[in-house]
Parts: structure tokens; C-alpha cells; sequence
């Protein structure tokens, strides 16, 4: 069964002028994880809001386990958990303030709302910093709160809009960590990343988005595959890049990317690929400055779903159409 | 309904906790009407002749007492601005609460705290001479109108804060708004002094008729005003009364239709 359906959603911000979502849809097959993939400004949070009733869409439908989500937004928001980008909770007061607040909104009672708020911060390790004010918290207990605060209530359904952005590697760890015991538990996941080793980590199956609209999805495997899995990347001096281009051309059997003095293609033979790439660069006479295998990243994901790298903002302004509705 | 009311609460009882986690805020918006009071009756007070018993005090206090609470819309606008920016009123329309909790539940909290201003400004007015003599009804019944006035214009407030978004833009903007409104009135001098056209604009601007509604309740003849004869000085309680019902049926359901559809 689908927990979470999107049907050619439309959404225009500024009149028309920017489009955030361009016919996107997508489903999230219940009891599993859906990873959003895509750079900054491609439609995830969009996406995310839309299916948390934060947003209308221009067009196009969406239903959250089973109910639509613009006829009966009050509905939908019993039985979801959201978790967003920036840590919404209130920052002056306490971790045990905010849990106990969120639970009386959840309209649990005032003893059920302490019992809960207890369990969960034990349950994410935050028991000691309870009493402080969230300000006081680093950026992974921040993020372990805010995650806490939309578990209150067993969600059906739980959206993470960029858990770990920001986070050093090990607040990403624990809350890799966090998330992947929620998912035991049961609960339909939908995660927007900006990693594809987030995505890798964390996701049964990921959708690939730019500029507003699905471009890919398939299992974490099936789209390295498409990618080539991991990345040989040499860098030599300016003289040799030609000639080092047709030998990865030849290695890779991929297209070869150019970055100055850097030629890089994906692979999917690992370091079989390293060892015929050295031995054809030795025969050439080329010295490498610089060789390696790179586990591949969004902008491989992108250059070879896309043909172009993944930009910042993708948002294109459409020509507004103006004096006509 | 009875779980609207019950999240309101939920959202006032988060505002107390903040103002217990940082006592500053309560701290300094008691001293800054207190330091009005001081500074108008000390500094102005002696060269002011009011021509009645009891000095520039008893005219002062109705004035201080409508200008802070009419100050209080630049807090709540601010602190709703806030909010938004920091995500938190998305998570809270993320939540399966009514619509109107929100902002209902802020409006609360700033009544609250405009109890206990007024509260400490009548005591510091006591200690500097104020003394009103018509009663304890009547002076009770003038505190329920500036707390009134106070609840009306914090719906202002609230819609101001979820149109403009960014809380230092606010509190500029509510400078801009507020100190035009309560000096361009009746609250610290005579209206008679402005240029005519003016007068007309501080009679009918509802600072001074709350203004002159309080002096008249406090047992005071409203010499400040009433120069223009205008219809709201001569019936100060009246416009009182009217302009708080017509602020809040104005202000009350297009704050909550902006809650609902904002962020679109």
C-alpha cells in the first residue's frame, strides 16, 4: 500500500514567476523510507511542505495515508511527524519545556505529556541536558530534540526535511543512528538529503529531483549502477590532460568530465579501473599529480542522470506571464 | 472548542515559561513605563499648568497608562515575527491544533503581562502624587478599558507580525506607528496648542479618546482636549467602546486567516 501519494504537483512562488515544482509525483510505499535527492533550491522542501500541509499546490493532488491533504489538512496533521530544515523549537526555553509543550498540543494530559517528554529525551540521550535552554545545545542535540518533538504522537507518517544538513560527521553518525532505529520501528519515512550517502545510508528507495519534477528513482543500488558507482579522478599537468582524457575515456568506458587540470569519469570496476588507468598513464610517460577513486557524490548522481553538475539554484525564473490570468 | 481554548493556553503558559528562562524582558518593560512616569512628571510637571486640583500628575497617569499599552503591539508583533522566522509557527501549524491557538494563546500571554504593567505604573504613580478620587468602581472600570484597549490593539499586533516576518523590521515599524499615535493625541499636552487641523486628527485618533475615557473615570475634568468639539471628545467613553469592538472585528479574523494561509 502507498502511505504517501503526489501527483503532478505545480507550485509557483512570486505570480508565476519562479517555479518551485514542476509536475512532480511521486509515492512512498508504506512502512519504508523515501530519500528526496537533490542540490539546494531543487523542490525538496517544497515537496515537504506541501505533503505537510504547510502549502497549497498551484495543482495537482497529494494524499497522506490515504487522506487528501487540501480537503483535510486537519486530519493529516494527526498522523504525521514533521522535522525540519532549521530546528523548530522554541529556543528559550528548556528541552523538557518544548517536549512538554508539543505533548500538551497533541492534547495528551498533563501527566501523560511528563511521562512522554521523559521517554523521549531517554530515548535520544538528552536526559542530562533536559533542564537546559536549546541554545545551550550543540547542533546534533538541537536536531535529536526537534526529531523528538515530532514523534510525540506514533506519526504514520514522518518527514525529515534535511536532518543532518549542517551537522559535523559525528552528529551525522548519531543521527544516521537515530534514524535508522526509527525505521525499525515501522514508520514511513520521507528524507530530503543533499548526500546520497545519506540517501544510500538511510533510504529503501530514492527519487532524484531538479528543478521541481523527479528526473530518477530506484533502489540506492540501482542508481549507482546507473551512475557507475565510484569515480576515478586524475589530475595531471595542463599537457597531459588530452591524452589523459582518452585514456579514462578508455578505462571508464563512460564520458569524461574535465575540470581544469582534474579528468574524472565514473567507474564500476573500483580498483581493477585504478590499477589499468596507472599502468595505461606509465605507458604514456604521463606523470599524475594527484589519482583516486571517489565514492561517487549528488553532482556524479547529477552529471550522469543530467549532463550537467548540480547547481546551487536551479530555480529558473519562467517568463511571467502578465495582464493575463 | 473547549481544545482551542486549552492549546491557546498551552501557547500563553509557553510565553510565562519564556518570561521565566529570561526574567530581562519582564525586568525591563516594567522599568521603561515607570521611567516614563517619572521622567513626564518630574520634568514636565512643574511647568505644566493644568488649572486643576492635584497638578500634572492626575492628567499624566490616564496618558502613560494608554501609551504603554498601546507600546505593547510592537512586542507582540515582534515576538510573532520571531516565531515565524524560526520556523516554530510552522511546526505549530504542523500540529493537530485549531487554527486560531496560536495567535489566540499569544494574545493572552500579552494580556497578561499588560496586567502587570499596569499594576506597577499605578503604584509608581501613587508614590508620585497621582491620586484619582471617583471611586473605587470607576477606577476599577477605567483599568478594564485599558486592559481592553491594550487586548484590541495586540490583534493588531499579531497581524502586523505575520505580515511583516522580520523582527527587527517590526520593531522599527512599530515605533513608526506607535509614537505618532500617542503623542499625536491628547495624552501629554493640551490638543489645543496644535494647528487646527491636527486637533481634529488627535480627537479622533482613539488614544485620546481612551485617554480622555480614563481621565473622566478617574474623576477629572479632561481639560486636554475637546477644543475641536469633535463627537469622540465629547463622548470619550463611547469611542472608547466602539473602536475596541471595531479593531478586533477587523483585526481578529484577518489575523487568523493570515495564520492560516501564511507561509503560501
Amino acid at each position: 500500500m502507498k502511505t504517501v501519494v503526489a501527483e503532478h504537483l505545480v507550485k509557483s512562488y512570486r505570480n508565476g514567476e519562479v517555479k518551485a515544482l514542476n509536475d512532480l509525483s511521486l509515492d512512498v510505499e508504506e512502512g519504508t523510507v523515501l530519500g528526496v535527492l537533490g542540490p539546494n533550491g531543487s523542490g525538496k522542501t517544497t515537496t515537504v511542505r506541501i505533503l505537510a500541509t504547510l502549502l497549497k499546490p498551484d495543482s495537482g493532488s497529494a494524499n497522506v495515508a490515504g487522506i487528501d491533504v487540501s480537503k483535510h489538512p486537519e486530519k493529516v496533521r494527526e498522523v504525521i511527524g514533521l522535522s525540519g530544515q532549521y530546528a523548530a523549537v522554541d529556543e528559550t526555553l528548556t528541552g523538557w519545556d518544548n517536549l512538554v509543550m508539543f505533548s500538551r498540543l497533541y492534547h495528551l494530559g498533563r501527566q501523560q505529556s511528563i511521562n512522554r517528554a521523559k521517554e523521549l529525551l531517554e530515548r535520544f540521550d538528552l536526559t542530562e541536558a533536559a533542564r537546559r535552554p536549546i541554545k545551550t545545545y550543540s547542533g546534533g542535540m538541537r536536531r535529536r530534540l526537534d526529531l523528538a518533538a515530532s514523534l510525540i504522537v506514533k506519526p504514520k507518517v514522518l518527514f525529515l526535511d534535511e536532518p543532518t544538513t549542517g551537522l559535523d560527521p559525528r552528529g551525522r553518525q548519531d543521527m544516521w543512528g537515530v534514524i535508522q532505529e526509527l525505521v525499525t520501528g515501522g514508520v514511513t519515512v520521507l528524507l530530503t538529503t543533499q548526500y546520497l550517502e545519506e540517501a544510500d545510508q538511510l533510504a529503501d528507495e530514492i527519487a532524484v529531483i531538479d528543478r521541481g519534477t523527479v528526473i530518477a528513482r530506484g533502489t540506492s543500488d540501482a542508481l549507482k549502477k546507473q551512475v557507475g558507482g565510484e569515480r576515478l579522478e586524475i589530475t595531471v599537468e595542463s599537457a597531459d590532460v588530452e591524452k589523459t582524457k582518452a585514456i579514462v575515456a578508455q578505462v571508464s568506458g563512460n564520458p569524461t568530465h574535465v575540470d581544469a587540470r582534474t579528468v574524472s569519469a565514473p567507474v564500476s570496476t573500483g580498483s581493477q579501473a585504478l590499477i589499468q588507468a596507472l599502468r595505461a598513464l606509465d605507458e604514456a610517460a604521463i606523470h599524475p599529480l594527484d589519482i583516486a577513486l571517489k565514492r561517487p557524490s549528488l553532482d556524479d548522481v547529477f552529471l550522469a542522470l543530467t549532463g550537467h553538475i548540480a547547481e546551487e539554484t536551479v530555480i529558473e525564473p519562467v517568463k511571467a506571464k502578465r495582464g493575463r490570468k | 472548542m473547549k481544545d482551542a481554548i486549552s492549546d491557546a493556553l498551552v501557547i500563553t503558559k509557553r510565553q510565562l515559561l519564556q518570561l521565566a528562562r529570561i526574567p530581562e524582558v519582564l525586568i525591563f518593560s516594567t522599568i521603561q513605563p515607570v521611567m516614563f512616569v517619572l521622567l513626564f512628571r518630574f520634568v514636565f510637571g512643574g511647568s505644566i499648568d493644568t488649572g486643576q486640583p492635584g497638578g500634572y500628575v492626575q492628567l499624566l497617569m490616564p496618558g502613560i497608562f494608554v501609551q504603554t499599552v498601546a507600546f505593547t503591539l510592537a512586542s507582540t508583533a515582534s515576538g510573532l515575527a520571531e516565531d515565524m522566522k524560526k520556523g516554530l509557527i510552522d511546526r505549530f501549524r504542523s500540529l493537530p491544533i485549531s487554527r486560531g491557538a496560536v495567535v489566540i494563546g499569544r494574545t493572552f500571554g500579552d494580556a497578561l503581562l499588560n496586567i502587570l504593567v499596569l499594576v506597577v505604573m499605578a503604584l509608581a504613580g501613587f508614590a508620585v502624587g497621582w491620586r484619582p478620587t471617583s471611586g473605587v468602581l470607576k477606577i476599577s472600570l477605567a483599568f478594564i478599558f485599558l486592559f481592553a484597549f491594550g487586548y484590541a490593539l495586540s490583534w493588531i499586533g499579531i497581524y502586523v507580525g505575520l505580515v511583516v516576518k522580520e523582527a527587527r523590521t517590526v520593531q522599527a515599524a512599530g515605533f513608526l506607528v506607535t509614537f505618532p499615535l500617542t503623542f499625536l493625541s491628547n495624552a501629554f499636552a493640551p490638543t489645543t496648542g496644535m494647528p487646527r487641523a491636527l486637533q481634529y486628527v488627535a480627537e479622533w485618533n482613539p488614544v485620546s479618546s481612551m485617554v480622555a475615557a480614563c481621565r473622566q473615570l478617574f474623576g477629572m475634568k479632561n481639560e486636554f482636549g475637546a477644543t475641536a468639539n469633535s463627537w469622540p471628545s465629547q463622548h470619550p467613553l463611547e469611542t472608547s467602546l466602539l473602536y475596541m469592538v471595531l479593531l478586533m472585528a477587523i483585526f481578529i479574523p484577518l489575523s487568523i486567516r493570515k495564520y492560516k494561509n501564511t507561509s503560501n
